[in-house]
């Protein structure tokens, strides 16, 4: 008897042992999956805030460096939990400011991108890692962020804003922030519209620049910029580069601007520019001019009282990716396919890369000219000469009479429809007279289409 | 082709010899010229340029200062930097280190010494 009590309450030890495990399994499952935010692909009412009406200990315990500064307090803290922040566009400027947000203890964060990580966004898109490579996005940030603090309030938005969700959604935040240039007057007039401020950066190359639109009686970004820029003006970071500390530092300010504004101790940089340029370790601050009473969206008598089409405003696609040009017709361009039979058949031509040499470097087909875009525009005597003499060699090989053949080639087949159109200019007058075509797509085409081999970037 | 970054480029116009009879004619002006954000691009990548204005009979202001940045520093494409008599769209013109609307814009009267900054407006991130 006593034998088999003891055995009857061993068992029953280790079934609770069992039974203790599995319940710690689902609580970490639980917990797991709430820490996972859905993915949204249209804008839903939120529900309201839950407002903290003081801090946990392991608040105190969590903020306790922040909450020594006598600027932030435990006033400012709680108002930072009370605050929503949309970050338009998951970046090199989105990552850094999610980053700062949530670990100061911002309430809520929504997440807008419409793009998947790339291999090409690591460099300066530092919340995304190698394993997300086709995740969207905005799910990657909010799990990063949620790893970093659980506490915050993710969202993530996989969708495009626009003139149908803009006001909806940014109406649910009280400050914004945004990138490239359909977007963001886009953005600046929801703001306006919404009343909201917009805390807004942007980096290229080696620069960044920052302002805060829209607030206490600072401009709009209508203000400064009435009219769009030209959109063969605008170079984005797929184009122009881009050294990923760069908007590591602006998102940097963006985040620590839109946590002055949201504790309670206000931005002072409305009614400035800052400029940071980092090749000359230069930091500046530009008054601005105040708010414009003629101003389309902010002004007295504004004409823009609702969103409006804004690709067709800036006369280009609303997303980063590249624009293409369409400068030439039909027959003055080849595909990458005919092209790749005029080499196989040694057609006898010349191939001009007119991209700049720091992207040769990168990689280039090894029977090509390089030549850049801008060396052609402006005429530049030495490369001149080089491709008349490549010329002048290429009519001596072929034996009938035919203008000798040039094709252009640049990354996607926008600057060498530039280029042709040049050369077209210069044909029979600065060279001798020469049959031009650009080749269509460029180098990713030749990388996508005929060799695989050949390095994207 | 943005290899030259940091290069300061010197300018410098002797005034013409005055005919005797000429009127009395506004002294030089020598002003810090400066390009950033994309737009030292037009100027062979260079950033920074001290010219001086060479001495005319009205003082220098800024509607004549963008002419004469196209004849003299401005050799291709002056659509990227110009439209009409004012800068393209998308440019922000700095006086001073303040927004140019501050100042009067074209009409702002250069004084010597002045610093100039023409910015392009940054789309990346
Ligand atoms: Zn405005």
């Amino acid at each position: 008897m006593a034998q088999e009590a003891g055995s009857l309450k061993a068992q029953l030890k280790e079934k609770e042992k069992e039974i203790a495990a599995l319940k710690n399994k689902l609580a970490q499952l639980e917990k797991s999956h709430a820490s996972v935010p859905e993915l949204q692909d249209k804008v839903t009412p939120l529900s309201p805030l839950t407002t903290k009406p003081a801090l946990s200990n392991e608040d105190i315990m969590r903020y306790s460096r922040q909450l020594l500064l006598p600027e932030l307090g435990v006033k400012g803290q709680l108002n930072l939990s009370r605050t929503s922040v949309l970050i338009v566009g998951c970046g090199g400027l989105g990552c850094p400011l999610a980053q700062y947000l949530a670990a100061a203890g911002i309430g809520r964060l929504g997440l807008l991108d419409y793009d998947e990580v790339e291999l090409s966004n690591l460099h300066r898109q530092v919340l995304h890692g190698e394993e997300n490579q086709g995740q969207a996005k905005a799910l990657s940030a909010a799990r990063a962020v949620k790893r970093l603090n659980s506490t915050v309030e993710c969202i993530p938005y996989h969708l495009q804003l626009s003139p149908e969700n803009a006001v909806q959604l940014i109406q649910q935040y009280p400050n914004s922030y945004i990138y490239n240039v359909p977007t963001r007057y886009l953005v600046n007039d929801a703001c306006v519209l919404s009343g909201k401020p917009l805390v807004s950066a942007s980096a290229l190359r080696m620069e960044g620049q920052l302002t805060v639109y829209n607030y206490r009686g600072s401009p709009c970004y209508r203000c400064l910029y009435p009219v769009p820029p030209p959109p063969e003006t605008v170079t984005n970071c797929s184009d122009g580069g881009v050294l990923g500390v760069v908007p590591g530092i602006m998102g940097c300010f963006q985040a620590l601007e839109v946590l002055k504004i949201a504790s309670g101790q206000g931005s002072s940089c409305g009614q400035q520019l800052l400029m940071f340029d980092a090749q000359g370790f230069r930091f500046r601050s530009i008054r601005l001019r105040p708010k414009q009473a003629d101003c389309a969206v902010c002004g007295e008598s504004p004409s823009v009282t609702q969103l409006i089409d804004y690709e067709a405003f800036c006369g280009s696609a609303a997303t980063d990716k590249c624009r293409k040009l369409n400068l030439l017709s039909k027959d003055q361009r080849i595909t990458v396919q005919e092209y790749k039979s005029v080499v196989d058949n040694s057609g006898p031509h010349i191939l001009v890369d007119v991209r700049p040499t720091v992207e040769v470097d990168i990689c280039h087909l090894p029977f090509s000219l390089n030549i850049p875009l801008s060396s052609l525009e402006q005429r530049k005597s030495e490369d001149i000469r080089l491709l008349q003499q490549r010329i002048i060699q290429l009519k001596q090989q072929m034996a009938d009479d035919h203008q000798p053949p040039v094709y252009v080639i640049c990354k996607l087949g926008n600057d060498s429809q530039k280029a042709v159109q040049v050369l077209e200019k210069m044909s029979g007058s600065e060279l001798d007279s020469i049959t031009v075509k650009d080749v269509c797509g460029g180098l990713m085409a030749w990388a996508t289409k005929i060799d695989p081999a050949f390095p994207q970037y | 082709m943005v290899t030259a970054h940091r290069l300061n480029t010197y300018f410098r116009f002797t005034p013409p010899s005055l005919p005797a009879c000429a009127k009395k004619m506004a002294a030089p002006v020598a002003v810090h010229l400066e390009f950033g954000g994309g737009a030292e691009l037009l100027f062979d990548g260079v950033k920074e340029h001290h010219v001086t204005l060479p001495s005319q009979p009205e003082p220098w202001d800024m509607k004549q200062l963008l002419v004469w940045i196209q004849r003299n520093l401005l050799k291709e494409r002056p659509e990227l930097f110009v439209q009409g008599d004012s800068v393209r769209p998308g440019i922000l013109v700095l006086i001073n280190d303040a927004d140019w609307e501050l100042k009067g814009e074209l009409d702002y009267q250069l004084q010597d010494q002045d610093n100039v900054v023409f910015i392009s407006t940054l789309h990346g991130g």
